[in-house]
């Protein structure tokens, strides 16, 4: 069960509408991507999915809310704090136990950063950080995705080995992309957003770039 | 220039210390004060290391009691600050730090007597306080979004573990590193009170005109604050906590009748123990409001708001002494050793000494308070003034001063000074044991009479003085949008 269904749903910022009355219905299986504008509402929509699936879902926000203090292993192992007991935990940011640090590494190896796994979060450039977001949503491995522009930071073939990884280990998402050309090879169903309403909800196997412009 | 609410703020409390200083007993009574300021800079210049054995002792108390309360005040405050939202932990915490620590130590003297336990709790109690408004604000002010990207189910513990402490942790160690050092201010007065620490021995070499022996304590002391981050390192603080009640002295034992007596006898208002009823109380009240508590009251508020804009006159004079834009290298070296001294030596020591040398008035607690509070603001300043960067043809000299940085720095420089005024008042009011008639004064003579009752009286009128700045000094600075760090 990662689907969820959205009916009405509406957002205010200062007084002024920022999104809907908007209805989106993700089932299983979906990879959806969310285009548009920036200021169309695409964050704040991914936000209020957080919300409605009341946490359960891996989630990457543009803001990425590392813990700049903690190293990267820490950073990542955070996205399971839920899965040990509290002693666990604390013993676990004194020394991590090795069983752990494999996993943590493994994963960063697939985002090809390995050598920064004790290297606090705070002396990271903006691409390791933003790959450290991905690797705690990895490690997190719910059944959704939640991603507001993921790879915003990374170099082109960073870019796609990111989101070869992120299509290979969770069925269901909903990224939101400004790439369009991105959208298209990875996501199955493009939804575009404009001033806070879906103007385009598509299979992306039957649009090209041509037809998503409009919405910039 | 006049129409600013910043520079009409500053007028209207010019104004009123000018007014305060036509009541204030302001004078220098002593027969020969210069004669006695020289003996006191010749023994400053010829400190005499080895003359008291107990020098060795009595710095090793004050850096015990020091750590001991310090350590035990910022665990209490951090306990505090994770339940700081609730009402009355905030009303507990702002009236614990109200009270100075020397009326805790005269507080618990009379029933714990000289045990090390006066000294660890007088230190203890006012930090904690203290600790648990600065840590809940660090607290608060920290990044809410790791937190909210927590798989749910994450246990409490872990989440503050992972999510809160890491990124205030830098914030909180330094605020505590600077804590230990007022610690340690704290912890030397304590002696003026009898315990154990340097401020002990520096009022008896004074009492007896050993200026030699008390210019070697000063010296040692301020060596001691100016190596502070050379020999507390953080490898070595747990030693240093775990060693530090060894040596605090053992003191005379507590005899625990006294304690059940003073609560249950000492402190209660003596028409109630007499039961002379509502009438006799409200007479016993009348009494001491009237005669003490006011006349009191009158002259720590005149003390203070003078004292307050002494403060910001000696700032302002003493800020350009170690800004960049003024001055070569060499003579900002000696504006910071000059600024070092004026802020590491508490102005309780400060008005010790001038009083004996100026003869009891106003005046050595007024210069006292501001210089002590003139260089720390002056410090803070001067370093935020070295980080403007002026244009190549800025003008030099008086102009660059006036025109391009006291305009840039007043506003900090106001928050400072509104942020130390509750301060200036609560060390205001603890002067009076030193014999000038604020409030301290009337409950120290209560107690040399043994009226704890009225002492107690006093010592809540105090603490409810001090809240009462703190919330007006927190209104003008909500009022001005003027913002500080607590860090000050």
């Amino acid at each position: 069960m990662s689907g969820f269904d959205l009916t009405g749903l509406t957002a205010s910022f200062g007084g002024e509408r920022v999104i809907g009355p908007l209805s989106l219905s993700v089932r299983e299986g979906d990879r959806v991507a969310l285009v548009g504008r920036s200021g169309a509402g695409k964050s704040t929509l991914i936000n209020l999915i957080h919300q409605q699936v009341q946490g359960h879902s891996s989630l990457v926000p543009q803001n990425l809310g590392l813990v700049n203090a903690l190293q990267v292993f820490h950073n990542v192992y955070m996205g399971r704090l839920d899965a040990n007991a509290t002693w666990y935990n604390t013993l676990t940011l004194v020394r991590p136990f090795a069983r752990d640090s494999r996993e943590v590494k493994a994963l960063l190896e697939e985002l090809a950063m390995p050598e920064k796994v004790w290297i606090p979060a705070a002396s990271l450039s903006g691409g390791q950080r933003q790959r450290v977001a991905i690797a705690r949503a990895l490690y997190r491995k719910a059944d959704l995705l939640l991603a507001d522009e993921p790879v915003s930071a990374l170099d082109g073939p960073t870019a796609h080995l990111v989101m070869k990884l992120l299509k290979q280990r969770f069925r269901t998402s909903v990224i939101a992309l400004h790439d369009v050309e991105l959208a298209l090879a990875y996501c199955t169903r493009i939804v575009g957003i404009q001033d806070g309403q879906v103007a385009l909800d598509e299979p992306s196997d039957k649009l090209t770039p041509a037809d998503i412009m409009p919405l910039y | 220039m006049l129409s600013s609410p910043t520079v009409r703020t500053s007028l209207i409390f010019t104004a009123i210390a000018l007014v305060g200083l036509v009541f204030a007993d302001i004078a220098i009574t002593a027969a020969n004060p210069w004669k006695d300021l020289g003996r006191f800079f010749l023994g400053v210049v010829t400190p005499d290391f080895f003359s008291t054995q107990g020098l060795a002792t009595a710095l090793l108390r004050t850096v015990a009691f020091a750590f001991v309360g310090v350590a035990l005040g910022s665990v209490c405050g951090f306990l505090l600050a994770l339940v700081y939202r609730a009402y009355p932990v905030r009303i507990f915490c702002a009236f614990v730090r109200a009270i100075h620590e020397l009326f805790w130590a005269l507080i618990f003297l009379q029933f714990f007597g000289f045990h090390p336990l006066t000294g660890v709790l007088a230190i203890a109690i006012p930090y904690s306080g203290i600790f648990a408004k600065v840590y809940s604000e660090i607290l608060e002010e920290a990044d809410p979004e790791p937190g909210r990207l927590l798989p749910p189910g994450t246990g409490v513990i872990s989440a503050f573990l992972y999510a809160r402490i890491p990124d205030c942790w830098v914030q909180m160690r330094t605020y505590t590193a600077y804590r230990l050092e007022c610690g340690l201010r704290s912890s030397a007065i304590l002696g003026f009170v009898g315990l154990p620490t340097l401020g002990f021995y520096l009022e008896s070499a004074f009492s007896q005109g050993h200026y030699s022996d008390a210019g070697a304590m000063l010296i040692l002391f301020y060596v001691l604050i100016a190596t502070l981050p050379l020999w507390v390192k953080p490898k070595l603080l747990p030693v240093y906590i775990l060693g530090a009640p060894f040596f605090l002295g053992d003191g005379m034992p507590i005899v625990w009748g006294n304690v059940a007596r003073f609560f249950t006898e000492d402190i209660v208002p003596s028409p109630l123990k007499n039961e002379e009823g509502w009438a006799g109380m409200g007479a016993w009240f009348g009494d001491l409001f009237i005669n003490q508590a006011l006349p009191g009251i009158w002259n720590t508020v005149i003390l203070t708001q003078i004292a307050l804009v002494a403060t910001g006159i000696i700032a302002l004079l003493a800020f350009p002494l170690i800004s960049t834009h003024f001055g070569r290298p060499v003579r900002r070296t000696g504006g910071h050793v000059f600024l070092v001294i004026m802020r590491s030596t508490p102005e309780y020591i400060l008005a010790y000494i001038l009083l004996q040398l100026w003869g009891p008035s106003m005046l050595p607690a007024v210069v006292a308070l501001a210089l002590h509070n003139g260089g720390i603001i002056g410090h803070l300043i001067g370093r935020q003034s070295s980080s403007i960067i002026l244009r190549p043809d800025a003008p030099t000299g008086v102009n660059r001063y006036t025109y391009e940085l006291v305009p840039r720095v007043y506003r900090s420089f106001l928050a400072f000074l509104f942020y130390r005024w509750e301060i200036i008042m609560r060390e205001t009011a603890i002067l009076g044991i030193l014999g000038i008639y604020t409030l301290g004064f009337y409950v120290d003579s209560a107690i040399q009479n043994i009226q704890f009752d009225k002492a107690m009286v006093l010592i809540l009128i105090t603490a409810s003085l001090n809240i009462g700045v703190d919330i007006l000094g927190r209104f003008i600075r909500k009022k001005l949008a003027l913002q500080t760090m607590p860090t000050c």
